[in-house]
């Protein structure tokens, strides 16, 4: 619900930050154009997935798992980023960086076969799921996940908290 | 009985509405105080904020403004990261939340007034202690924190006049984690890659004077103990001028054991092999700056424009200092090798060797085994200074929820009203406030081309905040 609220104010301050960002590393690497032409992501926040599919083609149908098992089966459409789209649901995953490639807090699981369908993840994504707790061969960012066609069906499960982080003690095994 | 409870709850009582409450036999408003606006205590409000639609969350925070580590500790080239500030701000605009900048638990209240005044406090007051290297020479005025460093381009209150000595071509920095290669990259980026961010403008000035050269990140184990993360590692090695070298003997044995890592081992390490191999291809400009990380050695002595080292052998993982010794010139020694909390409040059953609050799963402890009901603690101050912010989240997001769960199963008396903190006659700083002080910061840093220009002194924050 919060991350319902999120959404809408704040995002619109930090547009320019982010363009900022992505336009610097643009300059001198042209290796990483395609990316951040594909990158569609951190200019919409959002809003585009508030949008209801405008024909049936249009739909992708995606199932969410949070962290307790329960599911929620989500209508999307092409184009959805599964970050925002989990927003407009309900959807406990958190995005604190808001897209921007900074975090990790929207770590997901693809299930099946679906990870093989996604674009390949990016050097950066993979550098930031290195450092996400329970990391997983099928682990990828929500906020670099958008819907095709393709993806019908296809199951994103959230990974559990960091249970056990607090005992006294207790020393975390390395993941 | 009824009359009795009255009596009791109504004393401090403020708000009608809550009186009302005890007199209809409603169940009184839940207040749960939180003391520290950083991250663990922004995520923990959002969730009690969502799961509680009958409680009132007050963040009490010592300084002025809020954010903790976001504001002061995040690098000023990683504005990425501060993006969390507007969930937070949504948080704290939430109308069933308080915040009081300019309290200091300890000093403007005690842990037992606000306990007295809240049915629930958790503590979240982060980490804001180094741990030290306990060599001799340790307080010379050339070995100064990277804690402090960090505080000192970052704005925090207090720490201005570090006036860190940059006179000299050589830096050391002791230990490997991301604070330390966050201090690095500060003292070899170009200087035109900071003035676009929220660096403060002192700061600006002294690294624009700086002759600083040459970095060396040291640290007592090899390569596959390496604490900093590869994303860090990233960025250091595409630092324009900079010239990253590692020694090829740290690296002895480790190619054979590359396969057998775990992904994100593996990949870090994949990273430092490939560079090593590349060094040296690339044209070293003359002038060019040095990012020089340096494994197996371990702090010895600090002299005279130098530190020295014992050369270590690992030992199941563990660092064994040999016989040998390693001299590295070193003008300014920065110690990185991690936080620990201070204990604010004599009441806070403390863990001094650890440095943080006893705890189990976020239930502060009274003594070694029970818990101490109604006292709660999140962040790093229970879990000690380790993680990312996902970490931070998930833990405060659970502590939270212990707190529902304490309520919902009455091991929280809810059932008499509090009243919260009193703030009458208070130099308190709302989130109104804050607002004011947010909007000057980012007027004066517009008129920079920098996202803002901090205020750094208290009094000034609280003539900006109006109070």
């Amino acid at each position: 619900m919060i991350c319902l609220l999120l959404r809408r104010s704040g995002v619109r301050n930090s547009c320019k930050l982010i363009s900022k960002q992505i336009a610097k590393p643009a300059l001198n690497t042209p290796a990483i154009n395609a990316h951040l032409l594909h990158t569609s992501i951190p200019r919409r926040h959002g809003e585009y997935e508030w949008q209801d599919p405008k024909s049936p083609e249009e739909i992708v149908n995606i199932t969410y798992v949070d962290k307790d098992g329960k599911r929620t089966k989500v209508q999307g459409k092409v184009g959805d980023n599964v970050l925002y789209l989990a927003h407009r649901h309900g959807i406990e995953m958190e995005g604190a960086c808001e897209a921007s490639l900074a975090c990790t807090t929207c770590h997901v699981y693809v299930h099946h076969d679906f990870l093989e369908k996604l674009n390949e993840a990016e050097e950066k994504e993979d550098d930031l799921l290195d450092m996400a707790p329970f990391l997983r061969e099928n682990s990828r960012l929500g906020c670099q996940i958008l819907l095709d066609k393709s993806m019908e069906g296809m199951e994103l499960e959230l990974p559990k908290a960091t249970r056990n982080f607090y005992v006294d003690g207790h020393k975390p095994k390395p993941h | 009985m009824g009359l009795n409870l009255l009596s009791i709850c109504r004393r401090g009582l403020h708000t009608s509405p809550a009186r009302l409450q005890v007199i209809q036999g409603v169940a009184p408003t839940k207040r749960i105080c939180i003391v520290g606006a950083g991250p663990a205590g922004f995520y923990a409000a959002q969730l009690l904020l969502k799961q509680l639609s009958d409680c009132v969350v007050d963040v009490v925070e010592k300084l002025p403004v809020p954010f903790g580590l976001v504001r002061f500790g995040v690098a000023p080239d990683h504005p990425e990261v501060k993006n969390v500030i507007n969930t937070f701000t949504k948080t704290a605009e939430h109308p069933r939340l308080r915040y009081f900048g300019n309290v200091s638990l300890g000093t403007d209240v005690s842990l037992k007034e606000l306990r007295e005044r809240y049915h629930a406090v958790l503590l979240t007051y982060g980490a804001d202690q180094d741990r030290e290297l306990e060599l001799e020479n340790e307080q010379q005025g050339n070995v100064i924190s990277a804690r402090k460093f960090v505080a000192w381009y970052n704005g925090l209150p207090g720490a201005e006049n570090l006036n860190p000595d940059l006179n000299g071509r050589d830096v050391t920095i002791v230990g490997q984690g991301n604070v330390a290669v966050d201090v690095a990259r500060m003292l070899l980026s170009p200087l035109d890659a900071l003035r676009v961010t929220d660096t403060t403008e002192y700061a600006l000035e002294a690294l624009s004077r700086s002759q600083v050269e040459r970095v060396h990140l040291v640290g007592r184990r090899g390569p596959l103990q390496a604490a900093f993360t590869i994303k860090e590692l990233r960025e250091m090695l595409k630092l324009p001028n900079v010239d990253t070298r590692w020694r090829t003997d740290d690296f002895s044995g480790v190619d054979s054991l590359v396969e057998k890592l775990q992904r994100p081992r593996k990949r870090l390490t994949e990273l430092m092999l490939k560079s090593l191999k590349e060094q040296g291809r690339a044209s070293g400009a003359a002038g060019s700056k040095q990012f020089l990380p340096i494994f197996l050695r371990a702090p010895k002595a600090i002299n005279l424009g130098e530190m020295e080292f014992s050369v270590t052998k690992l030992q199941e993982d563990y660092a064994v200092a040999t016989d040998n010794t390693e001299r590295l010139p070193s003008d300014l020694i920065l110690r990185s090798i991690g936080y620990k909390s201070s204990c604010v409040d004599s009441d806070i059953n403390f863990d001094t060797r650890r440095g943080r609050v006893h705890n189990t799963e976020g239930r502060v402890l009274k003594d070694t085994e029970k818990i101490d009901p109604g006292l709660y603690v999140a962040g790093w101050l229970g879990t000690g200074p380790t993680g990312v912010i996902l970490t931070t989240m998930s833990g405060a997001f659970a502590v939270a929820k212990s707190i529902c769960d304490d309520i919902a199963a009455n091991v929280l008396d809810t059932s008499c009203a509090k009243p919260g903190y009193d703030a009458a006659d208070k130099r308190v700083v709302t989130w109104d406030g804050w607002k004011r002080i947010d909007q000057f910061e980012s007027e004066a840093g517009k008129a920079k081309g920098k996202p803002r220009e901090k205020i750094v002194s208290i009094q000034e924050m609280l003539k900006v905040a109006g109070v």
